[in-house]
């Protein structure tokens, strides 16, 4: 087994609305956060890798450079939907895996405020006849003709399958997920939204697209994150004081979705989590009963009862008893998303995924403050993007 | 063809006849796509046909997008081939939209282009029996 790879220095930015700064000043903040967080600087970083997908095709890593410390190194800019970040840093993993660097950092920001209902590129103007387009040689917008593609929509169809699936799902036990994301929240600065949510102010909230509601939405929010990661070899030679804070990668995966029947109709994003958890649990030589807490994709409600299964925290079909038990509550059996998840810190999309590890990191390093998970010692950060992109990393804390 | 004859809103929609969803399928691997194929996802060949799709189907997952005018919207299992498509004449509440509900192919117009051109979508409505 090659050695492991270390996170030594990790921020975010608190998650919300930030009229006053630029995805240049978002980013920075968290970059040169991170760096303080392990006593380095921009002089010590081989490589760079930067998510922000609103921007794909700006070159935001190289404007944070101009920003931060234009020293010459390698950028990779990266897009991968909401596993952006996650991507991002399993760039500078590889890159050290790779022999090619010693110091990675992966940095993910998004401006994504007032953004509204986030679904496909929008359309091109139509002229005043017929004119078939696209693959599907569609006349007009798919949108409410065939189906629909708004993320709260399609993510609420895939809680729903699972409920065709398994059988027991409800609008109430959606809810409910809510409910808990949002209790655990209250303990969590940096979410965008503090607020606890009884479960009928949960259920009577706006109904975006059933079954749901917009506290069982994640919020489009400003926010950064970043992470320095380093070779064993290269950790060994740093002060104590930084070792001692280290937190080891004992898997980073990334997959994407193979072919599924209806996966071209429904997004498929069972198949390549449960791949990428089989894949990271085999690689950290450790299974879910290990964990001590998980950070998963919430984007919606829906979406988190089936990572519950995906990721293997229960039997197949059972993520519902698994609710109900109470274990993924944060005085539970296995904690999940004590942050207040996405629903709750909000999803800026690119910096999410370095965001969920952020939260694992800060635990492990009994730093969480009012929410630690007392003892924690390993965790499972999760993230999927649409098209679709998973990554997770499991992580361990040093001693 | 003149242009006073309707015209399907989506390719994959068959109007020569009693309307029906025509898939591409994989001559390989029977893998069925609506949409123009380059290869196959699940095998990579290259050649497909037409293989026309159940008209009755199940409801495998659905959801209710609100605004002014909600709209239900479903994945519907004909026969082992998931379509996306919207529910009409129904109302569009979870009292009336159930999961595993049969529901069958039905068509709907789109409006009309500015030569008067009619458009035809289709949908997918419960059962007449239900």
């Amino acid at each position: 087994m090659s050695d492991p790879i270390w996170i030594i220095g990790s921020n975010m930015t608190k998650f919300g609305k930030h009229p006053d700064l630029d995805v240049l000043d978002l980013a920075s903040s968290a970059s040169l956060a991170a760096l303080e967080d392990c006593s380095m600087t921009m002089a010590n970083v081989d490589v760079l890798a930067v998510g922000n997908l609103m921007n794909a095709a700006g070159s935001v890593g190289q404007q944070l450079q101009k920003q931060i410390g234009q020293t010459g190194i390698p950028v990779f800019n990266v897009a991968n939907a909401c596993a952006t970040g996650a991507t991002a840093l399993r760039v500078a993993i590889m890159a050290i895996q790779a022999g090619q660097a010693e110091v990675g950092m992966a940095v993910g920001v998004e401006k994504l405020s007032g953004m509204g209902l986030l679904s496909g590129p929008p359309e091109a103007p139509r002229g005043d006849t017929w004119e078939p387009r696209g693959r599907l040689g569609a006349l007009g917008p798919t949108e409410g003709h065939v189906g629909t593609d708004i993320m709260p929509g399609v993510f609420a169809q895939i809680g729903m399958e699972y409920g065709h699936k398994y059988g027991e799902v409800s609008f109430d036990l959606f809810a409910r997920i809510s409910e808990k994301n949002h209790a655990h929240s209250t303990l969590n600065p940096l979410a965008a939204y503090q607020k606890q949510f009884t479960l009928d102010e949960i259920k009577n909230d706006v109904m975006i697209a059933y079954p749901n509601t917009r506290p069982m939405c994640s919020g489009n929010v400003d926010g950064a994150a970043a992470m320095i990661v380093v070779s064993n070899e290269r950790k060994q030679k740093l002060p104590a004081d930084v070792q001692r804070r280290a937190v080891k990668i004992a898997a980073s995966v990334l997959t994407s979705d193979p072919y599924e029947p209806g996966c071209q109709v429904l997004p498929d994003i069972n198949t390549l989590t449960r791949n990428a958890a089989k894949q990271a649990y085999e690689a950290a030589g450790i299974g879910p009963e290990d964990l001590d807490l998980v950070e998963l994709h919430d984007c919606f409600a829906t979406a988190e009862l089936v990572h519950y299964d995906n990721l293997m925290l229960c039997e197949p079909g059972e993520a519902v008893s698994f609710f109900e038990s109470g274990a993924p509550w944060r005085d539970g059996a296995l904690p999940v998303n004590v942050s207040g998840g996405l629903q709750s810190k909000g999803h800026p999309i690119a910096a999410t995924g370095i965001a969920n590890i952020h939260e694992i990191v800060t635990h492990l390093r009994d730093e969480a403050g009012d929410r630690q998970i007392e003892g924690a010692r390993v965790g499972l950060a999760h993230v999927i993007g649409l098209g679709s992109a998973c990554g997770v990393h499991i992580l361990e804390r040093a001693s | 063809m003149t242009h006073t004859d309707p015209i399907a809103y989506v390719d994959y929609l068959d109007l020569s006849g009693d309307p029906q969803l025509i898939s591409q399928a994989c001559t390989q691997c029977d893998a069925q796509f609506f949409d123009r194929r380059n290869a196959c996802a699940s095998c990579s060949a290259t050649s497909f046909v037409d293989k026309p799709v159940d008209r009755t189907g199940r409801i495998s997952s659905f959801t209710i997008v609100s605004g002014p005018q909600p709209y239900v919207s479903a994945i519907v299992d004909c026969a082992g081939v998931y379509v996306p498509a919207t529910i009409i004449n129904i109302a569009p509440d979870a009292e009336h939209v159930r999961l595993a509900m049969t529901v069958k192919l039905t068509t709907y117009s789109a409006g009309r282009d500015a030569n008067g051109r009619e458009a035809i979508g289709y949908a997918f409505e419960p059962m007449p029996e239900q």
